[in-house]
C-alpha cells in the first residue's frame, strides 16, 4: 500500500511539474532602445506600469548615448541579431534614413489611431518616399526665448512685443551687469536654433516656408536675408567671445542666473528646472518689427517610437507602442519630462510651462532647415550652421550666408533648379 | 623523427600566432577590404545598391560639396603634420638631447615629460576644452598676468582653432619622441663621442655631425608615426571642437570628415556610406604610400657604424 501511495505521489509531482509551466502565461520579452540615458528612470517607471497592465510582456530598456545612438542602432538593424524590437527614432531626414533602408515597420494600418495625431506631428514620422508613417510621434519642440523673471522684476522690464523693445531689454540687462543673451556659436547647431527662435517673425513664418518649399521664392529673398541679419544684430548682447561659447556654457550661464535670456528649444525647461529648482523663468516668442506682426515660433516633431521591421515579436511590440500613444503616457511626458507631448487629447494643466508653449504655438511655423531641407546632402542645416558661424564673427555678410545656403540646396533641390 | 618535430614546432607556432592573426584579420584587414568593397557600390541610405565602380571616388574628388570639404580637411591634416613635425619633434630631439646629457634632475624631468603621454586622449581633449573656454583657465591666467590683449576664443576662432588643438596634442605627446630620441642618443657609442671630444668638437658639432646621423633610424620611426598620426587625427578634434569641424570646417580633418560622411551627424546630416568608404580607402592609401616613401627616404640617410 505504502509503495502504491509513493508511486501515486511521485506521479502527481511529475504531472504538476509538467503542467504548471504550461498553464503559466508565457512571457514575451521585447527590447526597447532609447537615446535618453538621462530619462532611464522615467522609462523604467513607464515600463513598470505597462508590464503591470500587460503581465505577458516584459520590456527591457537599453539607453544609448545620443551622439552614438544612430551608429549603434544602424549597425544592430543591419546585422539583424541584437536589433531592438522597439526603438526611439529620429524625425524627418533622420527617420528617412531608417525607413528607406527598410528597417522600420509601417504603422498606418496597424495603428489607425495615428490618424488622430496632428499633421505636423505625423510629418516628422512620415517617409517622403512612400508617404507611410513609421513611428508614433512622441514630442514636439518649440524654439523660443527663455528669460529670467527675477532679473526682469529687478530691472522693471516687461515682455517685449516689438524687436526694438526686445533689444532695449537686452541693453538694460547688459547695462545692469548681466550677460544679456546666453547664446554662443561654438557649435554650428546653436546658430541654427538661434535663427529658429529669431528668424521666422522676420521672414514671415508659414508664408515664406510654403513659398520656399515650392520654389516660388528662394533663400535669397530679401525678407529671408533680413531675418538672417537679425541674428547678427544680437551679437553685441551675446557673451564676450561668444564664438567660443559652447552649448553647455550657455545652459550653465542661464541656469546660474548669469544670463538673462536664452534663445533655444522648449526641451531645455526640464533641464533648467532640474539643475536649479530656484530658477524663475518664463518664455516668449521673439517679436517682429511691430507689435502687430505675428511673433512666430519654429516647431518640429522631435522623437518617434518605431518597430523594427524584422522583429519576431510584432504583437508585443505593437502593444507596447500603442501604450506609448496613449494620453496617459503623454501626460507623464508633460508632467515628468516637461516636454510637449505630440499625443492628442493630453491634459497639459499639470505643467503651466507647457500650457504657455502651446499658447505660443498658435503662431507655429516649421523649423525651416530641419523640417524642409534635411533629406539630402548637403542639408540645409549643415549649410546654414557653418555659414552662420562666419556671419556671426563678421567673416561673411547675411547675403553671403544666404547665398551659401541657396547654392548648396539648389545643387539637388529640384524646385530651385527650374 | 625530425619531420615529426618540425610538425610539432609548426603546430605550436600556429597555436601562438593564430589568435593575433585572427584579431588582425577581423579588426584590421576585414574592415579595410569591406571599406574598399563598399566604396564600389551606390547606397540607398543604409542599404547597399548596385556596383558603380569608381563613381564614389569621382564624386569625392570632383563633386559638390565633397571636393571642397575633402580639400579643406586634407589641408588641415597637412597643417597637423607640418606643425607637429616642426614643433613637437624638434622639441622632442631637444629635450631628448638635454636629458641624455644628464642635467641635474633629469630623472624627474624625464617622468614629467612622459606623464601626459599616459593620459587618455579623450580626457586630455575634454579637460583642455574646459581650460580653453573664453572664461577658462588659459584666458584667466593671461588676464591675471595683465595680458588681456592675448585672450582669445581659442577653439571658436577659425584662424587659430586648429593650431590650438595641435598645441594641446603636442603637450600631450611630446614626451614620446623625447623618450625615443633620448634612448637613441644614449645608445650612440661612447667611443664615438669620446673620440669626437678628443678631436675638439664643440656641442653643436657633436650634435649635428655625430649624434644626429646616428639617430636617423629613430627619426624615421618618429616621422612615420607623425605621418600616420596626422592623417588619422580624429579624437582631438572630436572632443575639443566637434564632429562638424567647427567653426565653419576650420578644424575639420579627413578623420572627422570620414566619420561624418559615413555615419552621419545627428545635428546636420544623414550617412553616405559609399562616399565615406571611399574616404576611408583614400586615408589608408595615403597613410601607406606616404609612410613607405618616408621610410625609403630616411633609410638612405642612415649611417652604418
Amino acid at each position: 500500500m505504502k509503495k502504491f501511495l509513493g508511486i501515486c505521489l511521485t506521479l502527481c509531482l511529475l504531472l504538476s511539474a509538467l503542467t504548471i509551466p504550461a498553464l503559466a502565461e508565457e512571457v514575451t520579452e521585447i527590447s526597447f532602445w532609447t537615446w535618453r540615458p538621462e530619462d532611464t528612470a522615467f522609462y523604467d517607471a513607464v515600463i513598470a506600469d505597462f508590464e503591470a497592465a500587460n503581465p505577458d510582456i516584459k520590456v527591457v530598456q537599453n539607453a544609448i548615448k545620443n551622439t552614438e545612438y544612430n551608429t549603434i542602432l544602424s549597425a544592430a538593424l543591419a546585422a539583424g541579431d541584437g536589433a531592438p524590437d522597439v526603438f526611439m527614432s529620429r524625425a524627418y531626414g533622420g527617420l528617412q534614413t531608417f525607413a528607406d533602408s527598410g528597417y522600420m515597420l509601417a504603422l498606418d494600418e496597424l495603428m489607425p489611431e495615428l490618424a488622430d495625431f496632428s499633421d505636423s506631428a505625423r510629418g516628422g514620422a512620415t517617409s517622403i518616399t512612400d508617404g507611410k508613417i513609421y513611428g508614433v510621434p512622441a514630442v514636439s519642440q518649440t524654439m523660443l526665448c527663455f528669460y529670467n523673471t527675477k532679473i526682469y522684476e529687478e530691472l522693471g522690464l516687461s515682455v517685449p512685443t516689438t524687436w526694438d523693445a526686445f533689444l532695449a531689454n537686452l541693453e538694460a540687462c547688459k547695462a545692469a551687469g548681466y550677460e544679456a543673451l546666453a547664446n554662443g556659436t561654438k557649435e554650428g547647431w546653436c546658430c541654427e536654433f538661434l535663427f529658429g527662435g529669431v528668424g521666422p517673425s522676420f521672414y514671415g513664418g508659414n508664408d515664406f516656408y510654403d513659398k520656399v518649399i515650392t520654389g516660388e521664392t528662394t533663400f535669397m529673398d530679401p525678407v529671408f536675408v533680413d531675418s538672417v541679419q537679425k541674428i547678427k544684430d544680437l551679437a553685441p548682447y551675446m557673451p564676450d567671445m561668444f564664438e567660443g561659447v559652447a552649448y553647455t556654457d550657455m545652459q550653465a550661464n542661464f541656469i546660474n542666473e548669469i544670463s538673462a535670456h536664452f534663445v533655444g528649444g522648449s526641451y531645455e525647461a526640464g533641464y533648467f528646472s532640474a539643475e536649479n529648482p530656484d530658477l524663475s523663468y518664463d518664455v516668449f516668442a521673439v517679436p517682429g518689427l511691430t507689435a502687430d506682426d505675428p511673433a512666430y515660433v519654429s516647431v518640429y516633431a522631435d522623437m518617434n517610437f518605431s518597430i523594427s521591421a524584422t522583429t519576431k515579436k510584432q504583437d508585443a511590440a505593437l502593444r507596447f507602442i500603442k501604450y506609448l500613444a496613449t494620453p496617459e503616457f503623454g501626460e507623464r511626458i508633460v508632467s515628468e519630462l516637461a516636454m510637449v507631448s505630440a499625443i492628442p487629447g493630453v491634459d497639459v494643466s499639470a505643467n503651466p510651462f507647457i500650457a504657455k508653449v502651446l499658447e505660443l504655438q498658435e503662431n507655429a511655423t516649421p523649423y525651416i532647415f530641419l523640417v524642409g531641407f534635411r533629406y539630402e546632402q548637403p542639408t540645409g542645416s549643415s549649410l546654414f550652421q557653418s555659414a552662420a558661424q562666419d556671419l556671426m564673427v563678421d567673416k561673411a555678410s547675411a547675403e553671403e550666408t544666404c547665398q551659401v545656403v541657396q547654392d548648396g540646396i539648389a545643387a539637388y533641390y529640384e524646385p530651385f533648379q527650374k | 623523427m625530425t619531420k615529426a618535430r618540425n610538425w610539432k614546432k609548426a603546430a605550436w607556432v600556429t597555436f601562438f600566432v593564430l589568435p593575433g592573426a585572427a584579431i588582425v584579420f577581423v579588426f584590421i584587414l576585414m574592415p579595410l577590404f569591406m571599406s574598399l568593397f563598399n566604396s564600389f557600390f551606390s547606397w540607398n541610405q543604409l542599404i547597399r545598391g548596385e556596383f558603380i565602380g569608381l563613381e564614389n571616388f569621382k564624386k569625392l574628388f570632383t563633386g559638390y560639396p565633397y571636393q571642397e570639404r575633402f580639400a579643406n580637411a586634407l589641408g588641415n591634416n597637412v597643417k597637423w603634420f607640418v606643425v607637429t613635425m616642426l614643433v613637437q619633434n624638434t622639441l622632442g630631439i631637444l629635450f631628448g638631447y638635454v636629458l641624455s646629457r644628464g642635467i641635474a634632475g633629469h630623472g624627474t624631468y624625464r617622468r614629467i615629460f612622459f606623464i601626459p603621454v599616459l593620459f587618455s586622449i579623450i580626457a586630455v581633449g575634454f579637460l583642455w576644452g574646459l581650460y580653453l573656454k573664453p572664461k577658462g583657465m588659459v584666458n584667466s591666467l593671461l588676464s591675471l598676468m595683465g595680458r588681456q590683449d592675448l585672450t582669445r576664443a581659442w577653439l571658436g576662432d577659425g584662424s587659430i582653432a586648429t593650431y590650438t588643438i595641435i598645441a594641446v596634442n603636442i603637450w600631450r605627446w611630446v614626451g614620446f619622441p623625447t623618450l625615443v630620441f633620448m634612448s637613441a642618443i644614449d645608445n650612440v657609442p661612447a667611443e664615438c663621442t669620446e673620440a669626437a671630444y678628443l678631436d675638439g668638437v664643440n656641442e653643436w658639432q657633436m650634435f649635428f655631425r655625430i649624434v644626429l646621423p646616428l639617430i636617423v633610424p629613430s627619426i624615421t620611426i618618429i616621422s612615420v608615426l607623425t605621418i600616420i598620426g596626422s592623417l588619422n587625427v580624429f579624437e582631438q578634434v572630436y572632443t575639443m571642437a566637434g564632429l562638424d569641424g567647427p567653426p565653419n570646417y576650420a578644424t575639420d580633418t579627413i578623420g572627422t570628415l570620414f566619420y561624418r560622411t559615413a555615419f552621419g551627424s545627428v545635428d546636420s546630416g544623414a550617412p553616405e556610406i559609399g562616399i565615406g568608404s571611399a574616404i576611408a580607402v583614400i586615408i589608408y592609401l595615403m597613410t601607406f604610400g606616404i609612410s613607405l616613401c618616408s621610410i625609403l627616404f630616411t633609410k638612405s640617410k642612415e649611417v652604418e657604424l
